[in-house]
């Protein structure tokens, strides 16, 4: 593997990624991470679209009249992600009902056009699915962390696995309901976005 | 790089044609399973609700198919609560109907705390035959503190008690107005009266910890007090006289 190609699969889940350094895709980090499974099928959903927009956006780089462009890739992003949201409604009924409209907003989710236009516009298709598997790995990353956490310490389990018995249950665990709220999420990220620039000082914007 | 605005058209015409044409044609070969987890979901709310199951029974498909032998689904007209024996729930889908300013009408002033704007002219009805389980299963929703709730709510024949209520669809807060799922508080409805002396739903629910009458209203959800009156209209609309009143006064 060459450097650049290299660069391309590992800086966006880290140095560039699309959650905690571009604070892209915040909409959907919050409204799907109750739950690990809700999380892992958005992951998925998100990764099917996002690494197909690049490659095909990538194949038509130099056909795309640059007055249309923007419009262009949303009618390629548009229909990948009614394509996606069939084949969820089709295979894994109950989830898709979870993810409801989450899986719509794919098409207005800001990693999926930020990178056809910063990325699959100027590279060609091989590299651009590389960049969109990776982007989607980064945001994949983040969203599993989330919702482990609120699912762990929201209602006690994993996966739907309890692990922490609650006391409604006959267990001893009180669950912290700010964890099932939105704001949990944000308290989660913003941790994590504490954590990675203290560990990285190079990526703190000077004041 | 520079176009002629003809390429440019064509361009907007060929993805245009290209997008729509991949995105029907796979819709299309999946449409099939996704209209059967639809029909197969509804029936296992319909099962559940009915206390034909347990709730945490996943119902596999062959088990829902026995168990919907007993279970025979009706269309019947909202205003005279006669069963229209020439419709089969399949033909019909009273929530679309209730867009359809035709097929609808507005809801009465006295059921608007539910904020179900207009209601369709017909409805449907589950009668579930099975020995010693016989109820009436009927699709209600209402609008809670941020989404329309939709559910099922199984009462005795005639409509005399609740046998059991529960929400498939909603948007409200997990932990708070989200405990309409809680198994314990759906418990709670199960054996209350519906109707008073004078034909009157009193039937709901009060604001959580508030005294109530036992025969007739269960606790509200602690920190839920919006979607406790929603779901305390939403139950008052349909088992009314606007809602499933007439049939079930018929059955």
């Amino acid at each position: 593997m060459d450097k650049a190609t290299k660069a391309t699969l590992l800086d966006p889940l880290y140095d560039k990624n699309p959650i905690t350094l571009q604070v892209l895709g915040i909409c959907s980090a919050l409204a799907v991470t109750t739950k690990l499974e809700t999380a892992l099928v958005m992951s998925a959903a998100l990764t099917f679209v996002l690494v197909s927009s690049n490659t095909i956006i990538s194949l038509l780089r130099n056909k795309i009249p640059g007055s249309i462009r923007i419009i262009t890739q949303l009618a390629v992003i548009a229909s990948l992600v009614i394509v996606a949201d069939q084949f969820l409604k089709a295979f894994v009924y109950d989830t898709s009902k979870q993810l409801s409209v989450f899986v719509g907003l794919i098409i207005t989710n800001c990693i999926v056009m930020g990178r056809a236009e910063a990325f699959a516009m100027a590279n060609p298709p091989a590299a651009s699915a590389v960049d969109g598997f990776a982007n989607s790995m980064g945001y994949s990353v983040v969203l599993i962390y989330v919702a482990l956490f609120r699912e762990l310490f929201g209602s006690g389990m994993v996966l739907g696995y309890p692990v922490f018995t609650q006391v409604k249950d006959g267990g001893w665990y009180e669950p912290n309901v700010l964890m099932t709220l939105s704001p949990g999420a944000f308290f989660l990220i913003g941790f994590l976005i504490w954590v990675q620039r203290s560990l990285t000082p190079d990526l703190q914007e000077a004041d | 790089m520079d176009f002629s605005n003809k390429y440019v058209l064509g361009f907007t015409l060929a993805i245009c044609l290209v997008a729509s044409g991949a995105v029907a044609s796979i819709a299309d070969v999946l449409r099939e399973r996704i209209d059967k987890n639809q029909i197969l979901d509804q029936q296992r709310q319909v099962i559940r609700v009915a206390g034909l199951a347990a709730a945490d029974d996943p119902l596999p498909e062959e088990k829902v198919a026995e168990l919907f032998k007993s279970i025979e689904g009706k269309v019947i007209d909202r205003k005279t609560g006669d069963v229209l024996s020439d419709l089969s729930v399949a033909d019909v889908d009273p929530l679309k109907m209730a867009k359809d300013p035709s097929a609808s009408e507005e809801t009465p002033a006295e059921f608007k705390l539910a904020q179900v704007s207009r209601l369709p002219e017909q409805l449907e009805v589950f009668e579930v035959k099975a020995e010693g389980m016989e109820c009436i299963v009927l699709p209600i929703h209402g609008k809670g503190l941020w989404s329309t709730m939709y559910g099922y709510l199984a009462v005795e024949p005639g409509g005399a008690k609740v046998k059991g209520i529960t929400f498939y669809d909603h948007g409200e807060t997990p932990g708070l107005g989200g405990e309409i799922d809680n198994k314990k508080w759906q418990a709670g409805w199960k054996d209350l009266s519906v109707y008073g002396d004078s034909g009157e739903v009193k039937l709901g629910v009060v604001k959580s910890g508030a005294q109530r009458d036992e025969n007739f209203q269960v606790d509200g959800l602690a920190g839920a007090t919006i979607t406790s009156k929603g779901v305390d209209a939403t139950v008052k609309l349909w088992l009314g006289s606007a809602g499933y009143g007439p049939y079930l006064a018929k059955n």
